[in-house]
């Protein structure tokens, strides 16, 4: 575990440098630990794939005392219990033009693109963290097979909705976007509504998986 | 009692300082790109540390004032009058009602604010005021303002007319020299880099805006490539792009990175690089973190000393 301030009003706890399972269960176990018992002067814990990002109110406290309250009184050790007891199920279309790039998939993966689809709706998907957009959940691991790399020039309008393939991250895009996922699928389901007190269906520790409609 | 977009200008915001509690769920925080500028001004107007205001750039919003009311501007000069007569930053003033506010020419720095005594009426989404334009929401309906958009004043008043010494408001330069401290990644340099980062001048490209300013200078190396994955970020990260060239996170940044985080632009300084704009230029100069949180408590303490000043005034 390696502490390091982001400037004067935040720190970063890191470890790891990888995805992994275990290194995101003891980022979202200590972004939950301190969102649930905050510290004076903390603003919020921001999970990540593999560290959280304390965020505070540098009038009230300072990164000696962040870091000494990080390193003395944090447990990380019991994982998360409360993630939801379902996984999430995404329905997604499956067409021409809303899986652009299933060909290019199925190309990478050389095999046809009903066994694409197979491999990408057999698996069960960790939310590993949020960015990128409000509410855009990076999750994984998509099979190796399937993992087709990010396209070389992104596209200037990603549909709202998008189911995308990067790597061995999936995502869907909440919002229309510039983007450079590879996109096999859509969904109607609102991923990011503003108008909500709770404006995003994922949250990091979530489980996900994606069926055809 | 309210305020009529007479021109929108280029892009003018509500923004306050910032939705700065909701980044684990992706949603960028957005606020005010100078937050010396838009505190300072509230502070002489009595109101809140946190009171919306408006933001724009060159060519600025225009506006007319419904009502009689007191207001301040601030941040960067670009020739403010008031029904034709020219006014000046950092003073409370007073505007009667039909007073015309516009912005002539750009003089120094890209982006002034206004205040009103009182506030903006501005329903809060996610508990700020700020505009978000990605989510379309928070602001005044998710969106940068249009011509003949209305917006309301919750409850204008005069207030005694003060005016902020130079010794506390920002000196702004269109080459300024920022303090950082190290951010995750620095230790990995090379030497050369280091020294080229500390010590050459960037200039700010025309790829910047709001989100972050791509910057142009000597290529930056780390000694070796790091396994990165992505970690949350803040306003003033400064990032190592794939091409060797450098990014700094500004007050609409994406909520999370995955390039090397060099360094972090420290509070204090932030408003200096806010008020720059394309071809202008910054250094970097390291300072430890403790030096960094010495220089925030100096403001706080000035400003705390200027609010108790204007409150016992009047």
């Amino acid at each position: 575990m390696r502490i390091f301030p982001l400037g004067d009003s935040a720190a970063t706890i890191e470890f790891g440098n990888e995805i992994s399972i275990d290194s995101n269960n003891r980022s979202i176990a200590l972004a939950r630990s301190l969102s649930r018992h905050p510290f004076g002067g903390m603003i919020e814990a921001v999970p990540a794939y593999a560290s959280v990002t304390v965020l505070y109110d540098p009038t009230i406290t300072r990164f000696g005392a962040v870091r000494s309250i990080i390193e003395n009184s944090v447990d990380t050790s019991d994982a998360f219990a409360d993630k939801p007891s379902e996984i999430i199920e995404i329905p997604i279309e499956i067409s021409g033009n809303r899986s652009p790039d299933l060909h290019r998939i199925a190309e990478y993966a050389d095999l046809k693109e009903v066994e694409v689809l197979e491999i990408f709706l057999s698996q069960t998907y960790r939310v590993f963290m949020l960015g990128f957009l409000p509410g855009f959940a990076y999750m994984g691991e998509v099979d190796d097979r399937i993992a087709a790399p990010r396209l070389e020039t992104p596209r200037t309008k990603v549909p709202m909705g998008s189911v995308g393939i990067a790597g061995k991250q999936t995502g869907i895009y909440p919002l229309e976007s510039p983007g450079g996922w590879n996109i096999i699928g859509r969904t109607d389901l609102k991923l990011f509504d503003p108008t909500s007190d709770h404006p995003c269906l994922l949250k990091p520790g979530y489980e996900v998986r994606f069926v055809r409609c | 009692m309210k305020l009529l977009i007479r021109k929108p200008g280029i892009l003018t915001t509500v923004q306050d300082l910032g939705r700065t509690s909701h980044q684990a769920l992706g949603i960028n925080p957005n606020g005010v790109m100078d937050r010396t500028a838009a505190r300072l001004i509230n502070a002489l107007l009595g109101n809140d540390d946190n009171e919306a205001v408006l933001e724009t750039h060159f060519p600025a919003v225009e506006v007319e004032f419904g009502s009689g009311c007191s207001f301040a501007i601030g941040g960067a000069d670009l020739g403010a009058e008031l029904s034709g007569i020219p006014i000046r930053n950092w003073s409370s003033l007073a505007a009667k009602p039909g007073d015309v506010l516009r912005f002539t020419k750009p003089s120094c720095g890209m982006r002034p604010y206004l205040a009103v005594a009182g506030g903006f009426a501005i329903d809060k989404w996610l508990g700020s005021c700020s505009t978000n334009l990605i989510a379309g929401a928070g602001g005044r309906n998710g969106s940068s303002l249009k011509a003949a958009d209305v917006i309301a004043l919750r409850e204008p008043r005069m207030t005694a007319s003060h005016t902020i010494g130079p010794s506390m408001t920002p000196k702004y330069s269109r080459f300024p020299t920022v303090r950082v401290v190290a951010g995750g990644e620095f230790g990995l340099l090379t030497a050369i880099s280091e020294k080229a980062f500390l010590s050459d001048g960037f200039t700010i490209t025309s790829d910047s805006n709001r989100m972050g300013y791509r910057l142009s200078g000597p290529p930056i190396h780390l000694l070796h490539t790091k396994e990165m994955v992505s970690a949350a970020v803040t306003f003033g990260t400064i990032q190592l792009l794939p091409d060797g060239q450098l990014i700094v996170l500004m007050a609409d940044h994406q909520t999370a990175g995955g390039y090397p985080r060099i360094a972090n632009v420290i509070s204090a300084d932030l408003p200096l690089l806010a008020q720059l704009g394309a071809n202008d230029g910054v250094s970097f100069h390291l300072v430890t973190i403790d030096e960094a949180e010495r220089v925030a408590a100096e403001f706080e303490r000035n400003l705390c000393r200027l609010r108790t000043g204007i409150n016992l005034l009047g």
